[in-house]
């Protein structure tokens, strides 16, 4: 019988079997950031166990409320320098290196095909678009991680999702996962790795991969996995050079991790994307999902663009392609956040930077900032937002606000016009 | 063994959301005793049948709900901000995957029972005493007037041995 990718990496990291349906993984990547690891820090040295498995394969990140915006923040991101620093973890990024961890942790090659990562971190499945198996955990969950680099998870039960068709003008990744949420509903792949596939995933660049991959955790999935391919290779090949003798090579080997044709899954679903239109949810759950066209006309107050879901290059190429040469509407504030710094860099040198200052956004560090309501954006009691974030829960970017989430191009449209707006309308002209 | 069970308080919602349990602004927090004051203080139900601080829910050990609990965020917090509230047990249809492993991380059961079952125990309420025997896989709710429901429940055997162990890192410390 075939296997799933999930099932292969499982079998490769398997340490342990408490009970046929639970199994203890070796872990490769522990990722870290400074709102769910300082306290596991805090409780590992009151146990006495203030210790980590291995500092290279650590990676530690403040994003969450960077630079910090109070004492308890700054209290935050010490406690991670110094536990960073006394375990000798390399790879820990503080401010003017620091960006949203699953936009940072790609960027810098520590993710390949194959590889087993966690993170204090629901988003943490964004990383399953490299073939990589990918989960958020919680704090005790972390902490082990830390201690002893492994993870217990039940068997992978995987759901394959085929997307085919011509993708419109004007719809993105983020406009195929919203639609796909919405048929799944919020828990429709609960204890499910959702694994995309067909011709649609197979030309999508990584950026793409990532916004699927990222918002599966919405449906309730374990996580989001892609197949590893030449689109892999291409992008890890910087980090990948010395391993293999051409980008060929890598394709190759990375073959092995994919999806046998006979291996069984406990759903499939087809998606074709061929009569889909930009999607916005309009409610508190990610699943409450519409056209936009039927939203359109919706007053916002802000417009927010960056996020580990859309706060890439990519993403922020396509809004400034509807924000050039225009300004954005009086009643609206507009903020960009690249996700990086290394994004930010290249939003520079592009002139991207200047069309969304000229266009009237205020542009900010890489962070998860307004993301989740913490800074950098929290919206008043009954304000509305246009967001290209993951998560449109009730209080979420601010008590009493409201989120629409929706793709890059879909955001910078309603910035320009106040409201909530179908991005072909500029994208034609 | 830890006694599981007591007074039970009712949340009829499906996809109560981790920032419905503990919103973010208390993530700065390194202390799990700073988040008991603001459990579920950001939760309203359209009929308005929920107040975060009633004196029902101060007293409760248990909490019923409907499906999907614990959904969004993987957040340990939120199932802190549960057991610094003497909540030992959250029954419902179902839970968010990291959530339930959260819980019994923590050495806090999380029981599944049908929506037929859940109908049953939502229709005792209010005022109603839940007691959970582990070992049987069992629970008897009992209301003010003394009409008892028996339910019995199926846990995966190594979530049990995580709450008898007291959690996954003394159980991961000693075996890995
Ligand atoms: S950008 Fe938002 S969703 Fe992504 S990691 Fe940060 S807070 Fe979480």
């Amino acid at each position: 019988m075939g296997q799933t990718i999930a099932e292969k990496i499982f079998a490769a990291h398997l340490r342990d079997s408490p009970t046929p349906d639970n199994m203890v993984l070796g872990i490769d990547v522990v990722m870290c950031h400074e709102i769910t690891t300082p306290i596991a820090i805090v409780d590992l040295m009151d146990k006495g166990m203030d210790r980590v498995f291995n500092p290279d394969r650590i990676k530690a990140v403040i994003d969450h409320v960077t630079p910090p915006k109070d004492s308890k923040t700054a209290t935050q991101a010490k406690i991670m320098r110094d536990w960073a620093r006394r375990h000798g973890i390399k790879d820990f990024f503080d401010i003017g290196r620091n960006g949203v961890c699953h936009a940072l942790f790609p960027e810098k090659g520590f993710i390949r095909p194959g590889y087993t990562v966690i993170m204090g971190d629901s988003h943490t499945c964004t990383h399953g678009a490299f073939g990589a198996f990918a989960a958020g955990i919680g704090t005790t969950d972390l902490e082990v991680g830390i201690l002893k680099g492994v993870c217990a998870f039940r068997k992978p039960r995987s759901m394959k999702i085929e997307v085919v068709g011509e993708m419109q003008k004007g719809v993105s990744a983020k406009d195929i996962i919203l639609h796909i949420i919405k048929q799944l509903t919020v828990n429709g792949a609960t204890d499910l790795i959702m694994e995309f596939t067909g011709p649609v995933i197979a030309s999508m660049d990584m950026a793409s991969r990532m916004t699927l991959c990222n918002m599966s955790v919405e449906a309730g999935a374990t996580s989001g996995i892609c197949m590893p391919d030449r689109v892999t290779a291409q992008y890890l090949w910087p980090f990948i050079q010395q391993e293999y003798a051409s980008i060929e090579a890598a394709v190759e080997d990375f073959a092995k991790w994919c999806s046998d044709d006979d291996a069984v899954y406990e759903k499939t679903l087809d998606i074709d994307v061929t009569t889909l239109s930009p999607q916005v949810t309009y409610d508190y759950k990610p699943d409450q999902v519409k056209d936009i066209t039927e939203m359109a006309g919706t007053p916002v107050d802000q417009v927010y663009i960056g996020s580990c879901t859309n706060g890439r290059i990519e993403d922020i190429r396509a809004a400034a392609a509807i924000l050039k040469g225009r300004t954005i509407a009086d009643s609206v504030r507009g903020i960009l956040t690249p996700a990086t710094p290394a994004i930010y860099s290249q939003a520079l040198d592009e002139g991207l930077i200047k069309i969304f200052m000229d266009s009237g956004f205020c542009v900010l560090n890489p962070t998860c900032g307004a993301c989740l309501g913490m800074s950098s954006g929290v919206l008043a009691e009954g304000e509305v937002c246009a967001s290209t974030t993951n998560r449109n829960f009730n209080g979420r970017m601010g008590k009493g606000g409201m989120v629409h989430l929706m793709s890059p191009v879909s955001a910078a449209a309603a910035a320009v016009t106040g409201e909530i707006t179908d991005p072909r309308s500029f994208l034609d002209k | 063994m830890k006694k599981f069970g007591g007074i039970a308080t009712f949340i009829d919602r499906d996809d109560i959301n981790t920032d419905e349990i503990i919103p973010a602004k208390y993530l700065t927090e390194i202390t799990k005793q700073a988040l008991k004051p603001h459990l579920l203080e950001d939760l309203r139900l359209e009929d308005g049948s929920f107040d975060p601080r009633s004196e029902e829910i101060k007293k409760a050990s248990v909490l019923v709900t409907r499906s999907n609990f614990g959904c969004g965020s993987s957040r340990e917090h939120a199932v802190w901000a549960l057991e610094v509230n003497n909540i030992t047990v959250v029954i419902a249809s179902s839970f968010a995957r990291i959530f339930r492993q959260n819980m019994f991380n923590c050495g806090i059961l999380a029981v599944e029972l049908s929506d037929a079952e859940l109908d049953r125990l939502f229709g005792l309420a209010p005022e109603v005493q839940i007691n959970v025997d582990l070992e049987r896989e069992e629970l008897i709710a009992t209301d003010a007037r003394d009409s008892k429901i028996e339910c019995s429940f199926s846990l995966n055997p190594f979530d049990r041995e995580l709450v008898a162990a007291g959690g996954w890192l003394a159980y991961a410390d000693q075996k890995y």
